[in-house]
């Protein structure tokens, strides 16, 4: 970031070390986000019995549209993963033509959520209607803000790709990236095990 | 002085000693001491350092503001729905402390990830684990606790602010809220917290007793270990704030055991001070004495803490001024005592002068007396029936004698306070340099090998570290004429440049929150 750059062959090895220190630390954020979940998570199960007369999740929940985004978000893992195989080996044309697949498949996932939160509050179940909808809304909705994040995240990277192609510094960024990008899977299967399995159980 | 200005005194008092006392001391002297501890030329992302500085710098400012344009916040130091919510409290006082708290939250977060990888990664050739010294594990014991609680507090907040901002229902009384959940939340990071600003102290106090007393710290292992175990421990008490709730016996029962539980290791940690004190040749330097005075006034305050966590009992002392005088005596005694006794430690270490010894003395005198003298009277207070947060009460209720004796005490740390600074004023004026780098001269780590004040780049070569007191025992070998492992060659060395990036981000950070302001604002002149 801020650091001068050094040439030569030692400074090519502190540069390296410098990447896997990042990676270690970033391995520690995605703890803090698990954390950060965890939280939410236990705010909605601790909740998503009180409807107040509101609807119920039973009601509410659409299981075919949340299976075809549950299926869209696996695959999009898949194909980042693709994305450092290819880097792996090399080749920048695939690795950008990876991220952009997976790129398009957490947009559709994002496309959908969005569909289904406005489908929601269209039908008159908005976050003030009742605590269960408060604690839906906002679990839900903090994983989808991360995917958004991703995404623009995602965009910047290919374009330092097509600029600077694989050097140590992208290279480190696009297994964070692609680590991020797992993780959110991770804790999407949750998403969808506790709230919505659970909820139309 | 009114009710509503008194509830708002005492709720920055709170968030202010706590979040911008108690934590930015603590992590300034992570900073200085933990590199040089360890051997190190920097922490590991110094970028991520600054924008934690700067975090923390906008979010106390934020929250320092509303003094100034007035509304502070009023619901208490932990902001207790359903009082912080929109329908008891319409102003903009909860916004500038839920936003105040979040960002400077956020850099504390940062902090922690950053010193745990600097520690883990980053140490000197040798230096094992088990080497570091104590300081350094106390850091890491407190940063770990940082990364599993500041995350929580990250949602809490952000939940009560969705309740008030789009009209959410998470903590309110309808709709199927529950404001409890609140209070279970909060002090999920609230008790960890208040080891994270202790163990650095305890930290402190063992670097400091095993140099003036001349002495190998006594139990190294259990040191590490009842650290590690508090750390743990920290996430297992938290309904102990609550007793009164009404969890049930069982649940009670539970929080009561593992909060007596946490009296062992720090049992340990108070035996271990005191056998490396034993036959040592002790120096009483002010570093030195406010640790000397650390230890029977945190076992004071310790033995107060295992009767409020007989949960039976807390029904009695429960929110009265015997909490009160409890947790003062545990946070002054211990985190205030051990940051004192750091700074003057490390003070050469960081200007390159010493301060004068005298002046430093009248102050501990000042200082150790007001104590005892401002909240010995508050426990009686507490048994007396006295409770928190009350503005005012009646002439025949008693309390007037022992609240005045309370008073003196105050001003009496009050002028210990102007000791200090006195002290500093005068030690900057008649300038006595630190030639030596050591110096107490019984420096045992390796922060005492190098020039004072450190240089930028720290260790011109990085030190072989040989043994966990490393510049004692090299000392000793020099002394003895015996041959230390050979420096390595001189290499250039790259330092980051400087950077004004850290403080427009997080200036960044600072206009949404203002935004929130002015949202708060709108809804005051709407309604």
């Amino acid at each position: 970031m801020a650091q001068s750059t050094v040439t030569g062959e030692h400074g090519h090895h502190d540069h390296h070390d410098q990447e896997s220190l990042k990676t270690f630390g970033f391995w520690i954020f995605l703890i803090t986000d698990v954390i950060l979940f965890g939280t939410l998570f236990a705010t909605y199960i601790v909740l998503r019995n009180n409807t107040s007369g509101g609807p119920t999740a039973d009601e509410l929940f659409q299981l075919p549209i949340i299976i075809a985004e549950t299926f869209i978000l696996l695959t999009s893992s898949f194909t980042s993963g693709l994305a450092v195989l290819a880097m792996h080996k090399g080749l920048k044309k695939a690795l950008i033509g990876w991220l952009a697949v997976t790129w398009l498949l957490g947009a559709t996932f994002i496309g959908m959520e969005v569909y289904e939160f406005a489908h929601l509050v269209h039908e008159g179940a908005t976050i003030s209607t009742s605590a269960f909808l408060s604690s839906f809304f906002t679990l839900v909705g903090t994983h989808g803000l991360h995917v958004s994040l991703g995404l623009v995240w995602m965009i910047a990277l290919m374009i330092q790709l097509g600029q600077r192609g694989i050097t140590a510094v992208t290279k480190r960024k696009v297994e964070n990236l692609s680590l991020y990008w797992h993780f959110l899977d991770v804790v999407w299967i949750f998403v969808f095990t506790v709230v919505y399995l659970m909820g139309v159980m | 002085m009114n009710a509503e200005h008194y509830n708002q005194i005492f709720t920055t008092h709170g968030v202010i000693m706590i979040l911008f006392m108690a934590m930015p001391l603590m992590f300034g002297l992570f900073n200085v001491v933990v590199p040089l501890q360890i051997g190190a030329r920097d922490v590991a992302y110094p970028f991520l350092n600054a924008l934690s500085f700067w975090l923390f710098f906008w979010g106390a400012m934020l929250f320092n503001v509303s003094f100034v344009i007035g509304g502070s916040p009023d619901a208490g130091w932990l902001a207790y729905p359903p009082l912080s919510e929109l329908s008891h409290s319409p102003g903009v006082g909860q916004n500038f402390y839920i936003w105040g708290i979040q960002i400077s939250g956020i850099g504390s977060l940062a902090t922690g990830i950053n010193f745990i990888v600097t520690i883990l990664k980053m140490r000197a050739p040798g230096m094992k684990l088990m080497n570091m010294p104590l300081f350094t594990w106390s850091v890491f014991a407190s940063c770990t606790i940082i990364i599993f609680a500041f995350p929580i507090l990250t949602v809490t907040l952000a939940l009560l602010f969705i309740d008030r901002f789009a009209g959410a229902h998470f903590f309110t009384l309808d709709a199927g809220g529950n404001p409890m959940m609140y209070i279970n939340l909060i002090w999920m990071w609230g008790h960890p917290e208040v080891y994270i600003v202790v163990l650095p102290a305890f930290g402190i106090f063992s670097e400091i007793v095993s140099t003036f007393a001349r002495k190998k710290l006594f139990g190294y292992n259990s040191m590490v270990f009842a650290m590690m175990t508090i750390s743990l421990l920290s996430f297992f008490t938290w309904v102990h704030h609550f007793f009164t709730m009404g969890s049930g016996a069982d649940v009670n029962a539970f929080f009561a055991v593992t909060t007596m539980a946490i009296a062992i290791p720090t049992g340990v940690k108070v035996f271990n001070w005191l056998f490396t004190m034993y036959k040592g040749r002790i120096r009483f330097t002010t570093p030195m004495m406010w640790t000397i005075a650390f230890i029977p006034c945190f076992v004071v305050g310790g033995m107060t803490g295992v009767m409020l966590s007989v949960a039976p009992a807390d029904f009695q002392f429960h929110n009265s001024y015997f909490l009160i005088a409890h947790f003062h005596q545990v946070l002054i005694g211990g985190v205030v005592f051990g940051f004192f006794a750091g700074l003057y430690y490390w003070w050469p270490k960081m200007f390159g002068f010493t301060l004068n010894e005298r002046l430093g003395k009248w102050a501990f005198w000042f200082w150790n007396i007001g104590f005892y003298v401002c909240f010995m009277p508050q426990y009686v207070l507490g048994l007396d029936g006295m409770t928190r947060r009350l503005y005012t009460y009646d002439f025949d209720m008693g309390w007037g004698p022992l609240n005045l004796v309370s008073t003196i005490g105050g001003f009496l740390m009050g002028i210990g306070f102007i000791f200090q600074v006195w002290q500093i004023a005068y030690s900057i004026k008649h300038h006595k340099r630190d030639e030596t780098g050591d110096a107490w001269e019984t420096g045992r780590t390796l922060e005492w090998s190098i020039p004072s004040p450190a240089p930028m780049y720290n260790f011109a070569t990085l030190p072989q570290v040989i043994d966990t007191d490393d510049w004692w025992v090299k000392k000793e070998k020099m002394k003895n004429g015996e041959a230390l492992p050979p420096a390595p060659p001189l290499e250039p060395i790259h330092m980051p440049k400087n950077s004004a990036i850290p403080f427009i981000k997080s200036t960044l950070w600072f206009s949404p929150a203002s935004a929130s302001y002015g949202t708060g604002c709108g809804w005051r002149f709407l309604r």
